[in-house]
């Protein structure tokens, strides 16, 4: 798949925001007034900026309102729709903290629940496809929302959490990376069932439909820079995860704490690229790619 | 509404004989004639002459050689369009209902006015079959030429898809695949229509037939076995030759 900017910028951005908005429902830290401004400041920008740059790759993002209607059946209307609320549920609770220094504490709760379910809702996007095999797996939205939280608790200055959430983060990004390079294979679909003509022989893709190239090629046959596939999985594992957790490790101090969050920000921006960038759709097979 | 109908009366789409399709792309042209000035925003091309032209469009053609496992290779044309699915996985998708497949005929349509050109239904399908148009930033995909098939301004045997009309060799054919008793239904079963990637679970109502089977000429000349070549080693020359590279 195509790794869009804005789209790594977006989910990236969006899931540590409402991962630290998930952390700040629960009253953790139970800050008031101006600390818990700045923190719900960083919350909201994080979130909200995530979503403003998911709409630049609209081709006609004036209509999003109407993106709000389809939450019976699409994942991509369900999570607008749980950002919204879990924006406007955790605002309200945020007023309440930043104006009144007051915890209206079950608004937070309810917000929290809503922010979580928003993580899940952006991860679903990706993991319904059964037309991209690695992304089709469970492993998509315990991923997201394992990072999510965790750099959320970074964010939250919510130390040992975050370290323990990094470190299921790892595992299960192992585990991904591990059963994802097999997940194409194990689909059984190939060219002889894309084109139905397997029963007859070996199938070659023999003359493309058009000298030039397609939308469908541009979107969902991204092959450019997947030589470089395992190092970059080592930067990303590296800064995202490994010494992140050997910062906190050593020291709880608010310098290592920030260094550890950067460094997992960047490490998640190398990981996302490569989570669109290595996903194979089928289509391809008609075209004789991956 | 993206979620979809239960059940449709009709089943309208195409059936495609790999059989008899010569790859002319006939239909690939007449697709984006008829469509580019009717049903929705047009099939916009980019740099169509520059170095590196693209465009949109509904049908393409691909063509593949298959090898079997004894005989000579065949190469086959594949025409590619959507295939107006039951289970249509670019409907229940999309986020602003803009995407819907029709309960009177199973067509699957995209409401332009709604389309916010996320492109998630293309991510979706896993035929290629929808193309974000460039210039509207809006979906593409084959209607089945609906502003055709209804079309009481138009002389009836012009009312089918654009492809069908056009097609050369006959390999094209549309009509009610829910109709058992169809020209369509008949066809498919007395060819073994297929589907393609059935395993993904679309359940798509456009079917493919199978290219037949090549005719195997049998051996039937009793004195072809006197007819074999006689000599198996060279003589004169590359005789000589033979032995002395084989010395070396």
């Amino acid at each position: 798949m195509h790794p869009a900017g804005s789209v790594i910028i977006f989910t990236v951005a969006s899931g540590l925001g409402f991962g630290l908005l998930t952390w700040l429902g629960l009253g953790l830290p139970n800050t008031v007034g101006w600390a818990a401004f700045w923190h719900y400041a960083v919350g909201f920008s994080l979130a909200g900026g995530g979503l403003l740059a998911s709409t630049f790759h609209l081709g006609n993002p004036q209509r999003f309102l109407k993106a709000f209607s389809q939450w019976r059946s699409s994942w991509l209307s369900r999570e607008g729709c749980l950002s919204v609320a879990a924006m406007a549920v955790l605002g309200l609770f945020a007023i309440g903290l930043i104006f009144f220094r007051v915890s209206w504490q079950p608004l937070g709760y309810i917000g929290a629940i809503l922010a979580v379910l928003t993580i899940i809702a952006t991860s679903m996007i990706y993991a319904q496809l059964k037309t991209v095999p690695r992304w089709n797996h469970w492993t998509t939205p315990i991923l997201f929302l394992l990072l999510s939280l965790g750099g959320g608790a970074l964010l939250a200055f919510q130390t040992l959490p975050g370290l323990l959430l990094l470190a299921l983060a790892g595992g299960v990004q192992l585990l991904a990376w591990y059963l994802g390079d097999g997940r194409f294979q194990k689909s059984g679909t190939d060219i002889g069932t894309a084109t139905g003509l397997g029963v007859l022989g070996k199938v070659r893709a023999f003359e493309p439909p058009h000298t030039g190239n397609n939308y469908l090629l541009k979107e969902m046959v991204h092959q450019v820079g997947r030589k470089h596939a395992v190092k970059l999985r080592f930067i990303a594992f590296i800064m995202m995860i490994l010494i992140p957790i050997g910062l906190l490790i050593i020291s709880h101090a608010v310098p290592i704490v920030v260094l550890a969050l950067v460094l997992h920000v960047i490490g998640t921006f190398v990981q996302r690229w490569l989570f669109f960038a290595e996903a194979e759709h089928v289509v391809g097979l008609y075209y004789g790619k991956r | 509404m993206t979620t979809l109908p239960q059940s449709t009366q009709k089943k309208l789409g195409l059936v495609i004989d790999l059989d008899t399709c010569v790859g002319c792309h006939a239909c690939v042209v007449s697709c984006k004639g008829w469509n580019t000035e009717n049903y929705g925003a047009p099939l916009s091309d980019q740099d169509a002459y520059g170095a590196e032209p693209s465009g949109t469009f509904l049908n393409r053609v691909h063509s593949y050689e298959v090898q079997p496992e004894v005989g000579p290779a065949q190469l086959i044309h594949f025409p590619k369009s959507c295939l107006h699915c039951d289970d249509a996985p670019c409907v229940t998708v999309c986020p602003t209902g803009a995407s819907y497949k029709r309960q009177e005929d199973g067509i699957v349509l995209v409401n332009e006015d709604a389309c916010i050109g996320c492109g998630l239904c293309a991510w979706a399908c896993p035929y290629g079959a929808r193309e974000m148009d460039q210039a509207a930033g809006v979906m593409k995909k084959c209607t089945l030429c609906v502003d055709r098939i209804y079309n009481e301004n138009l002389p009836e045997e012009d009312r089918v898809p654009s492809c069908v009309r056009t097609c050369p060799s006959g390999a094209r054919h549309f009509g009610d695949l829910a109709d058992e008793t169809s020209d369509v239904s008949l066809l498919v079963a007395a060819r073994d229509g297929m589907d393609l990637m059935p395993e993904l679970g679309t359940k798509p109502v456009n079917k493919y037939l199978p290219p037949r089977p090549k005719d195997v000429i049998p051996e039937f000349d009793i004195l072809a076995p006197y007819l074999e070549p006689v000599a198996t080693t060279q003589k004169g020359f590359l005789g000589w030759l033979d032995k002395a590279l084989e010395k070396i």
